[in-house]
């Protein structure tokens, strides 16, 4: 699937091996709900251009399809037309597809073996929605695991509402310059990565954001706790076929979210956790609360280093490790707040921030949409 | 002694250092050693010697080893010295064989054939002298429903909890089997541990309530020193349903360890053999399983969590499957390798599988079943070091049970003669002189040195891989790789071959 120049099929492709990556990785998001193009992003992420290594960069854009917003968006990679052809087929099935193309690109000198990139609004049917059983979203995952695992040569990487996901491999900057979101798209946060794995692969599925619904992650790291999180998560139905650490934290974070109904902030205690020697000092009420959830959730601890940035419908959370282990700076200005792997990242886009700081490890940092403000 | 068997082993005493103090024949209650007054020097029956090595431990004068006799029978690959041995015992005697400790043969230890990773470049390892490195462990039931208050603030749903400091507990050895200073020496090492021990079959005694919040009291197929007390003073209370030692059989504490104090405590008479049967009579299956889980908790107000403990037989899977569907908190296992007072020599060495076998398939089917976090799983049956309870956690187990590692550290020398119950470390025994050489308090003192030790070496390899927390080991195989190990072995315990990347 999606084999570039660089390995010849000689090197394992993503989810055939577990492949370790640095990274860099940052984000803005205007709590007013007011709608920028992705130019800035983009300039942010490029200052950042040493963390990334050329082979992996991508975006999420949140408020992006307002036209759409009822609608689940996939974008699909495919390596041929066959693919195209049995994935339709399958959409059609089980969803109205209310608008499909192809997604207009721009050909950048450094982007090459691009797959085909198509994009898809749809709605689930309503018999076939009611026939499963499943809650409307359990629907739409089912289906997107569905053709990622059975259709050859395709790849569903976005399939959230009004929301997008546009990665491949390349650096960042050129990513985004190719999939126009300087011109094209206009949303109220967007996060970006880019990409430094110490291995090869060549496959456009495997950069990131990893998405799942409207979930996004953005992840710098290499968690030391991979094994234990995924033998735990892959219990309640999860598979995690790619291998990657971003893929089992947001796996981690869905399961707590929507399965537990947790609080952003409970999750921030389970995956990052404080130490015992910590919450023994906390006042009474956190630690009950915190010894609660590490007792519950024990498996679910992440090690290693990491700093994250999760995206969702009307906000963002940044986390890091529990020992700070990444670097990752926050900023705010007016009603607009910035994070990034360094500082540079955002400076080159608002040299005057008002407020600037370097969250400590495991404390959570949250921005949401102003009351009011639109998603 | 069987007058076809030579010893096994030889008293060497080196005549220019033995200055005659008789120390050697006071400490040795196999009457090994004797002055002969006629020939004015220290003279030995190797034949009556065990090779426990408390005479050469104590000469003040260095002058005493034990060696390995070389008196050899015809040399023959197929009918080894010890298998003739056995012959002549029998034929001698007409008795089952009886071994002590766990099965000392040449069978695979798959811990030694496994290696853990470490951290380079891409991820920091961490420094367990300058971070936090947390081996801290809760035991028991976890999966629970998230519930909230008025003002929606989590509730703690969880069930009763084991919370220990290090993820080693004391196995059960039983007052009785062990002394009351070994008894003692234990409860105590748990209580200044944060961990726990364990009592056995063999009851309670009445002075060691007061380390009740450290201890597990077991029940077993003989029920001994069982009642209401007992069970209410406990931390957690464990069924016995099998040892790794002797599955598919029950305990056997010969009359002669049946001191007064063994009688009181575990309620029956004084210098009869205790035997408890093979099965729990009132669990003949599953189900019935499930009752006496829940008879136990309806006594305790569901305040304990209960512990089932299994021997790993060949469909243990399965087994620890239906336990943890049947209100059993945590599993313990016990491997085949694991130690006893007294057992059917036939059944010690050729009865179970290794304890990593079993404890990588329990993992991974209580994983497949979705069924894991209804249950802890505490593994048994040789923990040799701090490196088998990394590996054994990276694996999957939440804890490790240690007993003959622990007995090591009270001054044994397994020469696996407990049950002839004149143990001259003054463990394994029930005879008040011999028993009064084990000073609980240096004993104890022992016990938490080599737990705090292994912490220590635990926090360093956690640290290597990068992980600071136990929780964050368990069950991360990754971490792992097998070394000259086939392709069903590594199948088995879910790892790759060293060489192998991530």
């Amino acid at each position: 699937m999606f084999v570039n120049d660089l390995n010849l099929k000689t090197a394992p492709l993503e989810g055939e091996v577990r492949i370790p990556s640095g990274c860099a990785v940052s984000a803005i998001i205007d709590r007013s709900g007011k709608r920028m193009t992705g130019e800035s992003i983009i300039r942010s992420i490029a200052t950042m251009h040493d963390r990334s290594n050329g082979l992996g960069g991508g975006f999420a854009g949140y408020g992006i399809y307002p036209d759409y917003k009822e609608y689940y968006a996939f974008h699909l990679f495919y390596n041929d037309f066959s693919a195209k052809k049995e994935t339709e087929d399958f959409l059609i099935k089980h969803f109205e597809v209310v608008y499909s193309s192809e997604m207009k690109t721009r050909k950048i000198k450094s982007i090459s073996n691009e797959p085909l990139i198509y994009r898809y609004f749809l709605y689930p049917l309503s018999k076939r929605l009611a026939n499963s059983l499943l809650d409307e979203e359990q629907y739409v995952v089912r289906c997107v695991n569905k053709i990622n695992a059975e259709i050859n040569g395709a790849f569903v990487f976005s399939s959230g509402k009004n929301m997008g996901i546009f990665k491949g491999v390349g650096f960042p900057e050129d990513i985004g310059k190719f999939y126009l979101l300087d011109e094209e798209y206009a949303g109220y946060c967007w996060t970006s990565h880019g990409r430094y794995p110490t291995n090869t692969p060549g496959w456009w599925g495997g950069a990131h954001p990893f998405g799942l619904l409207d979930y996004s992650i953005v992840h710098n790291g290499e968690i030391s706790s991979y094994d234990a999180n995924r033998r735990y998560i892959e219990m309640f139905g999860y598979k995690c076929s790619l291998q990657t650490d971003t893929e089992v934290i947001t796996y981690i974070i869905d399961y707590l979210l929507r399965v537990k109904k947790l609080t952003l902030q409970e999750v921030a205690k389970v995956i990052s956790a404080s130490f015992w020697s910590t919450i023994e000092e906390k006042s009474e009420e956190d630690r009950r609360q915190e010894t609660f959830l590490r007792k519950a959730f024990p498996s679910l601890l992440v090690t290693g280093p990491f700093s994250i940035i999760f995206g969702f419908t009307g906000g963002l959370m940044a986390l890091n490790d529990r020992l700070k282990l990444r670097s990752m700076v926050c900023a705010e200005k007016g009603d607009v707040a910035y994070v990034s792997s360094e500082e540079c990242g955002i400076r080159v886009i608002e040299p005057d921030v008002e407020k600037i700081f370097a969250p400590a490890g495991g404390q959570p940092v949250i921005y949401t949409l102003k009351e009011g403000g639109e998603d | 002694m069987d007058t076809y068997i030579p010893a096994e082993y030889e008293v060497v005493r080196n005549p220019d250092l033995c200055i005659a103090c008789r120390v050697c024949e006071r400490q040795c209650a196999n009457e090994v050693h004797s002055y002969d007054k006629d020939l004015g020097k220290m003279i030995a029956d190797s034949g009556k010697c065990v090779n426990c090595h408390r005479c050469v431990c104590l000469c003040p004068t260095h002058a005493l080893k034990i060696v390995k006799s070389d008196d050899t029978y015809r040399l023959n690959s197929n009918w080894s010295v010890q298998t003739m041995n056995e012959v002549y015992r029998q034929a001698n005697s007409g008795g089952v064989l009886l071994s002590s400790m766990g099965n000392p043969n040449d069978y695979p230890v798959y811990f030694n054939k496994i290696l853990v990773n470490a951290s380079q470049v891409t991820n920091p390892p961490i420094d367990p002298l300058r971070e936090p490195m947390e081996t801290q462990v809760f035991l028991g039931k976890k999966d629970v429903e998230i519930k909230r208050d008025m003002e929606g603030k989590l509730v703690d749903t969880l069930p009763p909890q084991l919370k220990l400091k290090y993820p080693i507990m004391f196995s059960a050895m039983s007052y009785g089997s062990i002394s009351y200073n070994a008894h003692e020496s234990l409860a105590r090492a748990a209580e200044e541990l944060g961990i726990y021990y364990n009592t056995g079959e063999g009851g309670l005694h009445k002075d060691f309530y007061k380390y009740s919040k450290n201890t597990i009291v077991q029940v077993a197929s003989g029920r001994f020193g069982v009642h209401e007390d007992y069970l209410s003073a406990a931390a957690a209370i464990e069924i016995k349903m099998g040892q790794g030692a002797k599955p598919g059989i029950g305990g056997h504490l010969p009359g002669m360890k049946i001191s007064d104090d063994v009688s009181q405590t575990r309620m029956i008479p004084k210098g009869v053999d205790a035997i408890s049967p093979a099965p729990h009579h009132d669990i003949y299956s599953i189900e019935d399983l499930r009752q006496l889980i829940y008879s136990l908790k309806e006594a305790t107000a569901y305040t304990k969590p209960i512990i089932v403990k299994v021997a790993a037989v060949h469909n243990v899977a399965a087994i620890a499957s239906g336990i943890a569907r049947s209100g059993a908190d945590i599993i313990a296992i016990d491997g085949f390798r694991g130690g006893t007072g007294a057992a059917p020599t036939r059944i010690r060495d050729n009865v179970g599988i290794p304890i990593e076998l079993a404890l990588a398939q329990v993992d991974e089917r209580l994983r497949q079943e979705g069924i894991r976090d209804n249950v802890s799983v505490v593994v048994a049956g040789s923990i040799h070091s701090s490196a088998d309870v990394v590996k054994a956690i990276a694996l999957g187990a939440d804890a490790c049970y240690i007993g003959t590692a622990a007995l090591l550290a009270l001054g044994c020398h397994l020469c696996r003669s407990c049950h002839l119950g004149k143990c001259n470390w003054g463990i394994a025994t029930q005879r008040a002189d011999l028993v009064r050489r084990l000073n609980p308090d240096i004993g104890y003192k022992r016990l938490v040195n080599l737990v705090t030790a292994w912490g220590h070496e635990i926090q360093e390899m956690m640290g290597g891989m990068g992980i600071n927390s136990i929780e964050a080991l368990r069950g991360n195989r990754l971490m792992l790789r097998g070394v000259g190990l086939n392709e069903s072995e590594l199948r088995i315990l879910g790892i790759h071959h060293a060489g192998e990347s991530m």
